[in-house]
């Protein structure tokens, strides 16, 4: 490969973009801050979805789920912790989750994995509701101790790291072995391959990166209740972009969340009214006409193969 | 201490016993043909073999060590591997990459990527696919597949091959061909286990037979005893049986 396409360039352009990131609250307006602030926060969250969920093609809807213990973990430990702490207990609780997660759903596949992951996420939306109102004995909670510009490295970070992680996991004899898992578990198990421990493993590793999310996130929100925080539109978000972008190249998901993001806040404040109707019309589009997602329309299409070094 | 052994296996689907208190010894060394009319149970001791299913009672050891009751990833580290009646490969990766994951995943044997890459090259090679190496594997037609399959299964390093009918659908020139391979592969000190019902193949290969009928051996032996037993004709073979 060679041209635009080099390894110094891309090495460039990445450095270049993180830096006028890295910059960006010295000279940006506030809510511009503020947007690129939720944009990195759909792209953590679609980048860490399509971990596990990409190769081996199982949907999960449960990204709500990790996402809101994160930033229940920031709503309770906010004011007694630092940040950095605040936003990996956010990140340890989405795996601790994930990892029970990944043990209920050992048995279950395709169709079955969406429909139970999304139920169970509900579960846990209605059981934090009841908590609340029963034991707790109130509806929300405010979320202190961070700012905005804070709010905004933390995300900048986990979103690099997840990017980061993403990366190198598809590059990885792992990823290939999650492709294998997700198109016959019978044959990965009887190819030697631990399908229990790599289906836990990996979904509890996109699990920690939606609860660090949550947590750094918090502080946007500056006051959360449980249909706030557990979202089911968090869930099915992640995928929409993801498909969008297209998940067989390593950029289809950021550019995805990226676009997607920036079009939904654009729409919501230029049309409140017709803001979901064109955003559908924006995704039956896509579906009908580019089912690989922008990455496939872009792109010469075939996935970078594992061998070719 | 038998290779394989099976000790009054038994497999029970509900009420029905696929397998019913099935003893059976394997030596190390050649080719060992598994036959029987349809439902005889060949397929399920494949499966109880390679750890798909777990027996009900009685128990299976490989190498003297228990392997029913564990996992079928750990079965294939201790050696055995297996093909499926129904090819199940990997049909959005490349069929390198198919063979690359046995290797990488099968029995350790502390290589390096470099050594799990020659070993794919070599056994593309030995299989006739090395033209087709960076194909994805769904894009194959079914007699490919079956190869791929075969050298998948063989680059975990196997002591045990399962064959499930590996020959099935394939045309004479096919079959011959097949035939060759798993001999070669018999030469390499592989030992095979083949469920096979084209009987001109199992009769020439095999060393040894074993004929199930309803879940229970009726039969074992070499070839030429197996095609003179009364049992085996009246139940598989039938009257008119050339073997």
């Amino acid at each position: 490969m060679e041209g635009k396409h080099s390894p110094v360039n891309k090495l460039f352009f990445i450095c270049f973009a993180w830096l006028v990131a890295a910059t960006l609250p010295f000279y940006s307006p506030a809510y511009v801050l503020l947007s690129i602030t939720s944009i990195l926060m759909y792209v953590t969250l679609t980048v860490s979805w399509t971990i596990f969920c990409g190769p081996t093609g199982y949907i999960s809807l449960a990204t709500a789920t990790f996402f809101g213990i994160g930033i229940y973990c920031a709503a309770l430990l906010g004011s007694s912790l630092p940040a950095p702490a605040v936003v990996l207990c956010g990140g340890l609780a989405g795996l601790a989750f994930g990892v029970l997660v990944g043990l209920i759903c050992l048995r279950l596949s395709g169709f079955y994995f969406a429909v139970f992951t999304f139920g169970l996420s509900e579960l846990v939306r209605h059981s934090v509701l009841w908590w609340e109102h029963n034991v707790s004995g109130t509806v929300g909670r405010w979320v202190t101790g961070t700012s905005i510009t804070q709010a905004f490295y933390s995300l900048l970070v986990i979103a690099s790291l997840s990017i980061l992680a993403a990366y190198l996991i598809r590059r990885s004899i792992y990823g290939m072995a999650l492709k294998a898992i997700g198109e016959s578990e019978e044959a990965a198990e009887h190819a030697g391959i631990n399908v229990v421990v790599y289906r836990i493993a990996f979904f509890a590793i996109s699990s920690f990166f939606m609860g660090m999310a949550g947590a750094a996130m918090a502080a946007k929100f500056t006051y959360i209740d449980p249909n706030s925080a557990f979202n089911p539109l968090i869930s099915f978000t992640p995928v929409l972009m993801s498909l969008f972008g297209g998940i067989e190249r390593d950029y289809g998901p950021i550019l995805g969340a990226f676009i997607l993001t920036f079009i939904s806040e654009v729409l919501l404040s230029r049309f409140p009214y017709f803001y979901t109707l064109i955003y559908g019309i924006i995704f039956v589009v896509v579906i009908l006409f580019m089912p690989r997602g922008l990455a496939g329309l872009l792109g010469s299409g075939h996935q970078h193969k594992f061998m070719d070094h | 201490m038998a290779f394989l052994e099976g000790v009054k296996v038994t497999k029970r689907f509900g009420g029905l016993a696929a397998i019913l208190d099935l003893s059976f010894k394997i030596d190390q060394g050649g080719i060992i043909g598994l036959i029987g009319p349809n439902g005889a149970g060949k397929t399920t001791l494949l499966n109880l073999i390679s750890g798909s299913l777990t027996p009900t009672t009685g128990e299976i050891l490989f190498k003297g060590k228990r392997i029913s009751g564990l996992r079928p990833h750990q079965i294939c580290k201790k050696g055995i591997a297996r093909t499926f009646q129904s090819v199940k490969l990997f049909g959005n990766i490349t069929v390198s990459e198919n063979i690359l994951l046995g290797s990488v995943y099968g029995k350790p044997r502390g290589l390096s990527r470099t050594n799990h890459s020659t070993e794919t090259s070599d056994l593309l090679k030995f299989l006739g696919l090395a033209g087709k190496r960076d194909v994805l594997a769904k894009d194959l037609n079914i007699v490919e597949q079956k190869f791929v399959e075969l050298a998948r299964a063989l680059a975990t390093k196997p002591d045990l091959l399962l064959l499930d009918e590996l020959i099935a659908g394939l045309n004479p020139s096919e079959t011959s061909l097949a035939c060759d391979k798993i001999k070669e592969i018999k030469k390499k000190g592989i030992t095979i286990f083949m469920v096979e019902h084209v009987m001109g193949v199992i009769m020439s290969l095999s060393d040894r037979v074993i004929v199930l009928n309803h879940g229970e051996k009726i039969a074992d032996g070499t070839p030429e005893e197996i095609s003179r037993d009364r049992k085996v004709i009246e139940t598989y073979l039938g009257e008119d049986s050339e073997c």
